[in-house]
């Protein structure tokens, strides 16, 4: 198993998780992708779903189990899940691009509009990658939510994002 | 001699939840700290923890950390900080070095809340400037706010050694690796997910053989390691670093514990050699308890829930509870303690405390 050997999955270990969207439910819109694969105790993102779309149960080990149909992308549980583990994925977004929520938790954040490097699980720059909004309200306790936009094949492959090394620095 | 109810040798999580409760059933709590600040490793701990709503899940350890000062002080539990207890005599006297002066407490009740100190690993050049533990990075860099170097190797794939990894780099550190002697991550994959997706590689199979410089550390070699962890000759491989983190694991605080004559156990899952205790944390030797590292090394909200376990059979051994409100508060605490000691990662250690459990009823 990759993940185990190396930190990050390969696509068919993460196609089998009870928190991964199908393929037909990604290509209808926003939805979360819980990349959520071991049994640790653990269970933040099932409450902080308005929506009921993530039921883990009262054992806290348990996997996150996604019910993709009640799931908007609404990307709530992304700053919830201490592991951040969880993404929303909207392959919808444009003609070419899909956006992708993921977790950011380092100083400086991007800005809006901002062209930065897409990076995929491996840590591999995989694409450029366009800051569409930054989140950081109170409630997600300095777990920032980027949204960025990426082209559409590698919406389930770009995880993280750097800025440019040549970057003005405020 | 200051006599009091109940004396807590550091004030960590473990140490605190219990004078918590202890205090808050009436009992008069003492509790000892040899820093200037209480709150033990919590303060370090910048990232979120795991667990449910009732183990304060998706909370900072600074913010538990901060929670658990406000509730001690509202307890009505003292807390005597720059407060070294260096001995333990006949089981209920404790000798104190506080603010420079030596003094002495002679307490109805002891809990033992030391903690635990870092495994090192002896290599070439281990002795060079740079090579530190992962605590003492913790420390400097999310306490003191000092980055130790620029370019870590991290030597340990545990949840210590990924958590510090990912926190040097929010401190602006390059990791320019993790490397593992298992052929597998030991810690949370979600950890290590989040480091990797950085572009920092975990090398498993692999240790460090040498550290290089003058003075200081300005290279570590790796090399591979065979499935006998046997160092595999012409596999070395070199990278520029100025600092080796070293996070291999924990070991329990115990002379005290020692001191006492409380028996002990070898117990690997839990760190090593540590007191026996029964399901009411108290050793073997009546009176004198323990929670938290010192009892087996676990986590943060492990060491809480022990601690407040400790605290509630206190104060029911001195008759501020009784054995109906104990039984009570004490099922709803082991409950939330046996959630954490579940699935691939916490099974082991939470049979390995059954048998210490059992090995304390003979």
């Amino acid at each position: 198993m990759t993940l185990t050997k190396n930190g990050f999955f390969d696509i068919k270990e993460l196609e089998k998780l009870p928190g991964v969207p199908s393929k037909e439910r990604l290509q209808k819109g926003p939805v979360v992708v819980i990349e959520c694969a071991q049994k640790i105790p653990c269970n933040p993102c099932e409450e902080a779903c308005h929506k009921k779309a993530i039921s883990i149960g009262d054992f806290i080990i348990d996997l996150p189990v996604l019910d993709s149909e009640l799931c908007t992308g609404c990307g709530l549980c992304i700053a919830a899940c201490p592991g951040q583990a969880i993404f929303v994925v909207d392959m919808t977004y444009s003609e070419t691009n899909a956006a992708v929520q993921l977790p950011f938790e380092f100083l400086p954040y991007p800005e809006q509009g901002e062209i930065v490097d897409g990076l995929n699980r491996a840590g591999q720059t995989v694409c450029d990658a366009k800051v569409l909004k930054v989140l950081n309200p109170e409630k997600f306790d300095r777990t920032a939510v980027i949204t960025v936009a990426v082209p559409e094949k590698f919406g389930m492959e770009v995880r993280n994002i750097k800025l440019k090394k040549d970057r003005k620095n405020d | 001699m200051r006599q009091v109810d109940l004396a807590i040798v550091g004030a960590g999580p473990a140490g605190l939840s219990a004078a918590i409760e202890a205090a808050k059933a009436g009992v008069k709590v003492v509790l000892f700290d040899e820093n200037q600040k209480a709150g033990g490793q919590l303060f370090k701990q910048i990232h979120k923890f795991f667990g449910s709503k009732a183990h304060q899940a998706g909370v900072r350890g600074i913010d538990i950390g901060n929670n658990l000062l406000e509730e001690v002080e509202k307890s009505g539990a003292e807390v005597m900080l720059d407060a070294v207890v260096w001995a333990i005599y006949k089981t209920d006297t404790l000798c104190v070095t506080h603010n420079g002066k030596n003094t002495m407490f002679k307490a109805k009740k002891i809990l033992l809340a030391t903690g635990a100190t870092e495994n090192v690993l002896a290599f070439p050049g281990w002795t060079l400037a740079g090579v530190m533990g992962a605590g003492a990075i913790q420390t400097m860099i999310n306490v003191h706010r000092v980055l130790p170097g620029k370019k870590v190797l991290m030597i340990g794939s545990g949840n210590v050694g990924l958590i510090v990894s990912y926190q040097l780099m929010q401190a602006g550190a390059e990791v320019k690796a993790i490397v593992e002697a298992l052929p597998t991550i030991g810690g949370y994959a979600v950890h290590a997910s989040k480091i990797v997706r950085c572009g920092v590689p975990i090398l498993t199979s692999t240790t460090i053989k040498q550290a290089i410089g003058k003075e200081k550390v300005q290279k570590a070699v790796l090399i591979n390691l065979d499935k006998n962890f046997k160092q595999i000759a012409g596999t070395e491989q070199q990278l520029d670093v100025d600092v080796i983190c070293l996070a291999i694991g924990l070991s329990p605080l115990s002379e005290l514990a020692w001191m006492a004559g409380c028996e002990f156990a070898d117990v690997p899952q839990l760190g090593g050699f540590l007191p026996v205790h029964n399901e009411n944390m108290e050793t073997t030797v009546p009176g004198i308890y323990v929670a938290g590292d010192l009892a087996g090394i676990e986590e943060a909200s492990t060491a809480i829930e022990e601690g407040r376990l400790a605290g509630i059979a206190i104060a029911e051994s001195l008759a501020f509870l009784t054995a109906g409100e104990a039984k009570e508060k004490k099922h709803l605490i082991i409950d939330r303690a046996e959630q954490l000691r579940d699935g691939p990662f916490g099974l082991s250690r939470r049979q390995a405390k059954e048998q210490l459990i059992q090995r304390s009823l003979k």
